[in-house]
């Protein structure tokens, strides 16, 4: 089952800037962001602590002012909404109910049950004490924990709680849902739990989810378009299958790291991606067949992302650059992308891609 | 004295300090409260960053601080005569020990609301809450025990105001002992108003902490 993305834009930033001033130092955590979330998507924003990924989730429901800058959500200029005070005003405030929003550390009032959380929001806006309730009933459902409902926060466990957490971000039936690191502080196989939740109730209810993560895992397992951020910019953005298509592509490198060094000078190695029906075709053993030559695996990843099976693999071939141009043709001909990878020192095996495998750019689509 | 004639006097005592004590403490709570909370929320990348209110606030508290209880009660004679019509008597008393325990209670109850998780208050702002209901859903509740502690320091701190007032024409245990045990020395009746003191600070302290378990213990796990 696919979501349906649409190209109505529901969360854009355009020049997003935050400047913080720590000791009259200047720190820019946010340095031009421009981002575009499409209804109905999984957006997953990844980079490591300190990319400006935590300040762009907050500046999206101005959780934090952005120093300059726009802000659209769902149509509604929040940047213009929130004008100049420091205080957010009721037009602010009505918008921001309209944002779900989860954390990391889930932020559960520990003195109200799970179902007196859920019905916080609720409260917020000005339900009546019986509506509350059974809002709060069916979102505890949906989230799958209708048995713990008069249970305190601290009798849960860290999956549980962010469930709590998600039934709350859905009270103010959000068009929207902002995940602050909502499963780094979990284990595996509760990160999987929580972010099939997310995705289910991306199909189920058309939520879209923008993401920020640190996790590569999380981006394979739910996104559909995902940006790369460093040092408060926004470096790779664009749907997973575009990203794996783009041939030097940081974050596909990172989604799926392939490692595997060449056994010596004198080969040539390639990176080739599949997608869509060419995972599915024995490419390597026809290739191996058609020119006779003999290939060896250096490394492959292969996963399933939003129902497609993707995968990228390293490749030696024998005899250098110049005498495998055919067969590498052959490759591209059979709808793979194929990328000569530079064996220099860069390239090492194993390594998280911090460094990722310098790629010739005289690689054609 | 015999016991005949010490049982009046000390039961009227305990009676005038726990009055004493109950309505200053009351009005401690009330005044003190909202300076407390303001302290939070003008501070420095506060809800409402105010620096000029924090900073006054601050040395406010900070004066009412620093000066003995026994001076304030002397500066303060005035000021209670104008809000009471006298300054002797268990009700005039009411004044200068709620004017020494507000600033003490305002910094108890700003520590206390310090604590509290800042995700919490995120957590509510996301959600479209206003500043008074992060004050009224997060702030309050979540510091609800150290608060209750915070209180129950401070009826303890005014039962011992309570007794200096006794020297500056208030009435109670204090005023008692000044009287009958320093003036008349007689020491059994010192003997007998040290051990009341005690053992109603003792019983303070033991309300407070049991209230204190009892809302600390709840949410954490079952029965």
């Amino acid at each position: 089952m696919h979501s349906t993305v649409t190209e109505t834009p529901v969360i854009t930033t355009s020049g997003l800037t935050k400047v913080y001033q720590s000791r009259g130092r200047e720190v820019t955590a946010l340095d031009g962001v421009d981002l575009h979330v499409r209804e109905g998507e999984v957006y997953g924003v990844v980079g490591q602590s300190g990319a400006g990924k935590s300040s762009l989730i907050r500046c999206v429901n101005l959780l934090e002012r952005p120093t300059s800058g726009t802000v659209t959500v769902a149509g509604q200029d929040l940047t213009a909404l929130a004008g100049r005070g420091r205080r957010a005003g009721k037009e602010l405030r009505r918008a921001r109910s309209r944002i779900g929003m989860v954390f990391q550390h889930f932020n559960l009032l520990d003195s109200r049950t799970v179902r007196d959380n859920v019905e916080l929001p609720l409260e917020i806006l000005g339900l009546s004490g019986q509506a509350r309730t059974s809002k709060a009933l069916e979102l505890l459902d949906l989230v799958g924990l209708s048995d713990k409902a008069k249970a305190y926060p601290g009798q849960l466990s860290g999956g549980q709680k962010q469930r709590v957490g998600i039934a709350r971000a859905l009270a103010g039936d959000p068009e929207v849902l902002l995940s602050d690191e909502a499963t780094s502080a979990l284990d595996p196989e509760t990160t999987r739990s929580i972010l099939q939740l997310l995705r289910d109730l991306n199909q189920e209810l058309g939520l879209t989810v923008l993401l920020i993560t640190h996790e590569m895992d999380v981006v394979k397992t739910v996104c559909d378009s995902a940006a790369l951020m460093r040092k408060g910019r926004i470096v790779e953005s664009g749907t997973v299958g575009s990203l794996l298509a783009t041939p030097g592509s940081e974050l596909a490198h990172e989604l799926f790291p392939v490692g595997g060094t060449a056994s010596g000078p004198g080969s040539t190695v390639v990176d080739v991606t599949f997608h869509g029906d060419a995972a599915a075709q024995p490419v390597i053993s026809q290739l191996s067949r058609t020119y006779n030559i003999d290939i060896s695996i250096l490394g492959a990843a292969m996963d399933t992302v939003g129902g497609r099976q993707i995968g990228r693999m390293r490749i030696e071939l024998p005899g250098r650059f110049e005498e495998n141009v055919v067969p590498i043709g052959f490759l591209r001909e059979q709808g793979l992308q194929a990328e000569i990878v530079d064996d220099g020192p860069a390239v090492s095996a194993g390594i998280p891609a911090q460094t990722p495998a310098t790629i010739t750019k005289e690689v054609a689509k | 004295m015999t016991w005949s004639e010490m049982q009046p006097l000390l039961s009227q005592g305990t009676i005038d300090t726990l009055y004493m004590v109950l309505w200053s403490t009351l009005v401690t709570v009330v005044g003190g409260l909202p300076l407390g909370i303001l302290l939070v929320l003008t501070d420095k990348d506060g809800l409402l960053q105010n620096t000029a209110v924090n900073k006054v606030i601050g040395v406010i508290v900070n004066i009412g601080r620093s000066l003995p209880f026994i001076i304030l009660l002397i500066a303060l004679i005035p000021f209670t005569t104008w809000v009471v019509g006298t300054f002797i008597g268990p009700s005039a008393m009411i004044v200068p020990l709620a004017v020494g325990a507000i600033p003490f209670f305002a910094r108890l109850v700003e520590t206390a609301v310090r604590e509290v998780d800042h995700g919490l208050v995120e957590a509510v702002q996301s959600m479209g809450g206003s500043i008074p209901t992060i004050v009224r859903k997060v702030l309050l509740p979540q510091a609800l025990p150290s608060l209750v502690s915070a209180v129950t320091t401070t009826v303890i701190v005014l039962i011992g105001y309570s007794a200096m007032a006794g020297a500056v024409g208030g009435e109670g245990l204090g005023s008692k002992a000044v009287t009958y045990g320093f003036q008349r020395f007689d020491n059994q009746f010192m003997l007998i108003t040290v051990v009341l003191l005690i053992v109603i600070v003792t019983v303070v302290q033991l309300i407070g902490d049991g209230a204190v378990r009892l809302l600390a213990r709840r949410g954490r796990t079952t029965s």
